[in-house]
């Protein structure tokens, strides 16, 4: 069996190749195509992180509240339905059922719902984390707040989050690397991102293996960047002498 | 809100004839991907730590390229390409459980490597201080102990895995989502049978991860 990397450079049209594989005057290339695929993939994962932090900070936070037994209860309730169902399952729940129930989400696009089911899908994961970051900080961080004068929200504001966020960076990353892996589930309902692509790609050309090998290598690039830029943000943040620097040593 | 939701089309014929047939596969799945998952994963986990480089560099290579790339592409990957290699056709089913043997044995092998290194230096002198040989010291020392430690993780892991065995929906197997899917699809009703689908992937999913909890109690209790 022989490499055919040509097929990138054919129009997906007429299946002839284009000259600079590069598409021109509205003609598309399968590599056009999988440039914009990548394009939705990161899209649908970035935004679905910026919802996921921020709905999982906010509930995370809640979960360990002093003294509000139902606000924990309720934070500890949406932890559990968003991490005991599958994930396609959910993305379904949101195409299919929540249009149907409410009706006024009809024109809102496949892509949208996508962004909002992983999203939610990845703040109870989130919350999750938000929840044993504070809670693995010693007590008596929350009692020097209260000695200060703080209130609640203060002590959060200025003593709790800041240490808890810096210590939950690495499982953040590997939360972050996670969304854009589960990104390729969206294919489910026809998001034109890099695992949509790859089907549909391999049946029209039949060159599974050169299309498979160039989405995994976006995949793996994507993920590699990500990577980086937390683990470059781990050392712009980390307090000197507080938090344990570097990977954990081996034995 | 002005949906009818009627899921009296649910009866025991289809109950048995879709959710179950598919909810068997599911968890078929789960248990020989648990399984296999775990032999090939410790084995993994051995090569490294043997502290060989042409031990450790392969299968480093392996657990990390499973593990950095989505799972859809695996098991579209293993679809395309154990065919070519064994040189006929094989079902989606079958498919799915070579990849998910072949997927999940990295993930494991990341818990077998944690759970190996747990255990203090001192219990492998003492298997070699008794004359013990490589493998009777794991087999009688070392992974029984790494076994038990890491079984909470161990098995919220098999939890996780048998909620992406819904994404062989991928290749088209007929797992527990895709029955409910043609149930739906069958009687005209898609919204109940996802409702539905949502439901009891919950109940067992809850249920699962709740004893888990429980028996991570007992064991720390215990020690």
């Amino acid at each position: 069996m022989s490499w055919d990397w040509q097929v990138f450079c054919e129009d997906t049209m007429e299946r002839t190749p284009v000259a600079g594989c590069l598409g021109k005057d509205g003609a598309v290339t399968y590599l056009d195509w999988l440039l914009s695929a990548w394009g939705w993939t990161l899209s649908v994962a970035l935004l679905a992180l910026l919802l996921a932090l921020a709905l999982g900070l906010a509930i995370g936070t809640l979960r360990t509240l002093p003294d509000r037994p139902w606000i924990v209860r309720l934070g500890n309730a949406w932890v559990e339905l968003f991490r005991n169902i599958p994930l396609l399952v959910q993305i379904f729940l949101w195409y299919h059922v929540v249009p149907a129930l409410f009706p006024a989400l009809k024109a809102v696009p496949g892509f949208v719902l996508v962004v909002l089911a992983l999203g939610f899908f990845t703040s109870a994961r989130i919350a999750e984390q938000v929840r044993s970051g504070i809670q693995a900080l010693p007590r008596g961080q929350r009692h020097a707040g209260m000695a200060l004068g703080f209130s609640t929200a203060q002590t959060y504001r200025y003593v709790l989050l800041p240490m808890a966020l810096r210590i939950i960076i690495p499982p953040l990353t590997s939360e972050t690397m996670n969304i854009f892996k589960n990104s390729s589930v969206a294919f489910a309902v026809s998001v034109a991102e890099l695992t949509m692509f790859a089907m549909q790609a391999q049946e029209e050309t039949s060159r599974g293996i050169e299309v498979y090998l160039a989405v995994t290598g976006l995949y793996i690039v994507s993920a590699f960047a990500i990577n980086r830029l937390m683990a470059f943000i781990e050392r712009r943040t980390r307090v000197p002498g507080f938090i344990a620097a570097g990977p954990a040593g081996g034995h | 809100m002005n949906l009818q939701l009627d899921f009296s089309f649910y009866s025991g014929d289809l109950i048995r004839n879709f959710v179950l047939k598919g909810l068997s596969f599911s968890l078929m799945l789960t248990i020989v991907a648990t399984i296999g998952g775990v032999l090939f994963g410790t084995l993994l986990a051995l090569m490294r730590l043997s502290g060989r480089k042409w031990l450790d560099l392969p299968a480093a290579i392996y657990v990390n390229g499973m593990r950095s790339i989505p799972l859809v592409m695996v098991i579209l990957w293993f679809f395309l390409l154990v065919p070519a290699v064994i040189g006929r056709p094989i079902g989606a089913e079958l498919s799915a459980v070579i990849t998910f043997v072949a997927f999940e044995a990295a993930y494991f092998s990341e818990i077998m490597r944690a759970g190996i290194q747990s255990i203090p230096r001192g219990q492998v002198f003492a298997g070699q201080a008794l004359g013990m040989t490589y493998g009777q010291n794991m087999r009688l020392v070392v992974l029984p102990q790494a076994l038990r430690n890491m079984l909470p993780v161990l098995l919220t892991q098999t939890i996780i895995l048998f909620q992406d065995t819904s994404l062989v929906y991928a290749i088209g197997a007929y797992d527990m989502l895709k029955g409910f899917e043609v149930a739906g699809k069958n009687y005209g009703r898609p919204i109940e049978a996802y409702l539905a689908a949502a439901v009891v992937y919950f109940i067992l999913c809850y249920a699962l991860s709740w004893a888990v909890k429980r028996l991570h109690q007992r064991i720390a209790v215990i020690r």
